[in-house]
């Protein structure tokens, strides 16, 4: 009976909470599935669920989505081009403090973490300015440059975390063996880090990928906003396609969702790691 | 996170520079070169842009500036506070060793691994006063119309609160959970066998344990906090009439408006309170060999 009251307690506490979770996310669904007439009717499940949406969207048949494909290539590219330069430049960072432990690595490890703790929309301020004196306003280079730099600090403190981890006779062995420090990185360092290399790659695109504030500060050009700023755009207008606009946005939310869901076993244990032991 | 006891190379025969150093510069090169390009001359140009006296009498005069303040204030206060208290309670419910607990988990994580603006949008809509699902169902439930969710400055801006603590809960449930889980079992054992009763157990076990981290998220949440943009800007867009934003979302207006000192000056205003956090979050993460 006691067991009983205590299972009975826990489901009553996970309901809500599965509600509460999943209540925006269904409505996101029911919304793409709808006519416009059944989304605004305030039903719970379409009187004919329909898959016309994704044909209006994939098509590119409405004023809002004649860039849309553009817009996800602009995306994904910008989201590759971040996870790529995120990966490279933290990788060398994290291998220069951690395992030559180069002279000022403390120092450039403390400017690191100061950009992770600035508030992100505070730093986007003086970033636009500084976009625009380097003419780079309204590139994707921008947008991209602008997420390696908000996304590197954390890269490299965790990239920094698993590499003083790795057992320092490794490069000892290396150093013995005549190994240079490149070889040392390429053939030691980077196989073992693959896990921690794998988790943080993702981190940076998928950071990239969901970001609208830079992404709408720095792109206004049609042909180089990326789907955020092309989603915000529908909200222009008084009388929105809600359902179309539910629609994309799914479309939108479901490559970053699969992918977290997907490198999940890296990225649990990669990103709580660092925080327990603060 | 102390650097477990890792033997530093011995010290290199005194030559100029060795390889390894020189590879090591070579290595630190680009981010460093990120990190004054893209964050040190924008700060320090930033901060040249915000020399005028004269930028923060015309923000004080601003009346928007005033109600801003006093929204953010309300918004770390409550919000974060909310949320960890939501967060402190989730993660002892999360512990729990059950299967289907941990593929609840799983579902629980969505809102944080989803881009915001689809589920700040939904729930955008839910709360549309006409047509949204919120008032439909408590007209189908009372027969009474619902509140103007989105056009009440106080409604605004607690629904911009809900919306940051829906996104932001899983992230620092699983933080406080992995805190909770590094306790060892035997002090929870052995409160059982002196007879310690739940709260007991929470008061003289589990708190300890956690209390430090607990007050870091919290700190920490307050500083990312100050920064989230989305929640206010994408559900209520600062309106109506200006009367919801927060610093953020201010100093961005500013910037539409073409008033960049302006919005400069709104983000100074704010570094008093912030540094003295980031000074004090960078002592507690920093390096500490």
């Amino acid at each position: 009976m006691n067991k009983f009251v205590r299972e009975a307690k826990l489901w009553l506490i996970a309901i809500p909470i599965l509600l509460w979770t999943l209540l925006p996310i269904y409505h996101i669904f029911l919304f793409s599935i709808s006519t416009k007439d059944s989304a605004f009717s305030g039903a719970l499940w379409p009187a004919k669920p329909t898959l016309h949406n994704f044909v209006v969207v994939f098509r590119q048949e409405h004023f809002y989505l004649h860039h849309f494909w553009e817009q996800i290539w602009n995306s994904l590219w910008i989201a590759v081009a971040v996870g790529v330069l995120t990966l490279a430049v933290a990788t060398c960072a994290a291998f220069a403090i951690s395992r030559l432990k180069v002279r000022g690595g403390r120092i450039v490890m403390n400017a690191a973490l100061f950009t992770y703790f600035i508030p992100a929309a505070f730093l986007a301020v003086p970033m636009y300015k500084a976009m625009g004196t380097y003419g780079l306003l309204n590139s994707r280079w921008s947008l991209v440059l602008a997420m390696v730099t908000l996304a590197s600090p954390y890269a490299i403190w965790v990239l920094k975390q698993a590499s003083d981890k790795l057992p320092w006779e490794l490069d000892e062995a290396a150093r013995i063996d005549g190994a240079t420090p490149l070889q040392l990185f390429r053939l030691v360092y980077v196989p073992l880090m693959m896990p921690s290399l794998v988790a943080i790659g993702t981190y940076a695109l998928i950071l990239a990928w969901n970001e609208y504030l830079y992404a709408f500060l720095l792109l206004s050009h049609e042909n180089t906003i990326p789907l955020a700023v092309g989603l915000g755009h529908f909200l222009a207008s008084d009388d929105s396609p809600w359902e179309l606009l539910m629609a994309t946005a799914l479309v939108y939310a479901l490559p970053p969702a699969a992918i977290y869901y997907a490198f999940r076993r890296y990225m649990v244990g990669g990103l709580t790691a660092g925080a327990v032991k603060a | 996170m102390a650097a477990i006891a890792i033997p530093h190379p011995a010290p290199a025969p005194r030559r100029r520079l060795s390889p390894w150093q020189t590879w090591g510069v070579i290595m630190l090169a680009p981010y460093i070169l990120v990190f004054l390009v893209f964050v040190v001359y924008p700060v320090t140009y930033g901060l040249w842009l915000a020399r005028h006296p004269q930028s923060y009498q015309t923000l004080f005069e601003d009346p928007v500036f005033f109600r801003t303040v006093v929204n953010t204030i309300v918004f770390l206060l409550v919000a974060v506070n909310l949320k960890f208290m939501l967060a402190l309670f989730l993660s002892g419910f999360f512990v729990h060793e059950r299967r289907w607990i941990r593929w609840l988990s799983v579902i629980f994580i969505i809102p944080w691994a989803v881009p915001a603006i689809p589920t700040i949008f939904s729930i955008r809509f839910m709360l549309n006063p006409e047509w949204g699902i919120v008032n439909s169902l408590i007209f189908r439930l009372t027969g009474l119309d619902g509140p103007n969710w989105l056009n009440d400055p106080t409604l605004g801006l607690s629904m911009a609160m809900l919306v940051h603590i829906w996104k932001a809960l899983p992230f620092w449930t699983l933080i406080l959970m992995a805190g909770r889980l590094a306790i060892p079992r035997e002090q929870y054992e052995a409160a059982s066998v002196d007879g310690a009763s739940a709260w007991q157990k929470f008061k003289y076990v589990t708190w300890p344990s956690i209390r430090t981290l607990y007050l870091t998220s919290t700190l920490l949440s307050m500083i990312w906090t100050l920064g989230d943009f989305n929640s206010v800007y994408l559900l209520t867009g600062g309106g109506p009439a200006d009367l919801t934003h927060v610093l953020a979302t201010l100093g961005i207006r500013y910037i539409r408006l073409d008033q960049v000192d302006q919005a400069m000056a709104t983000i100074v205003v704010a570094l008093p309170f912030v540094l003295p956090l980031v000074y004090f979050m960078m002592k507690r993460l920093s390096v500490d060999e």
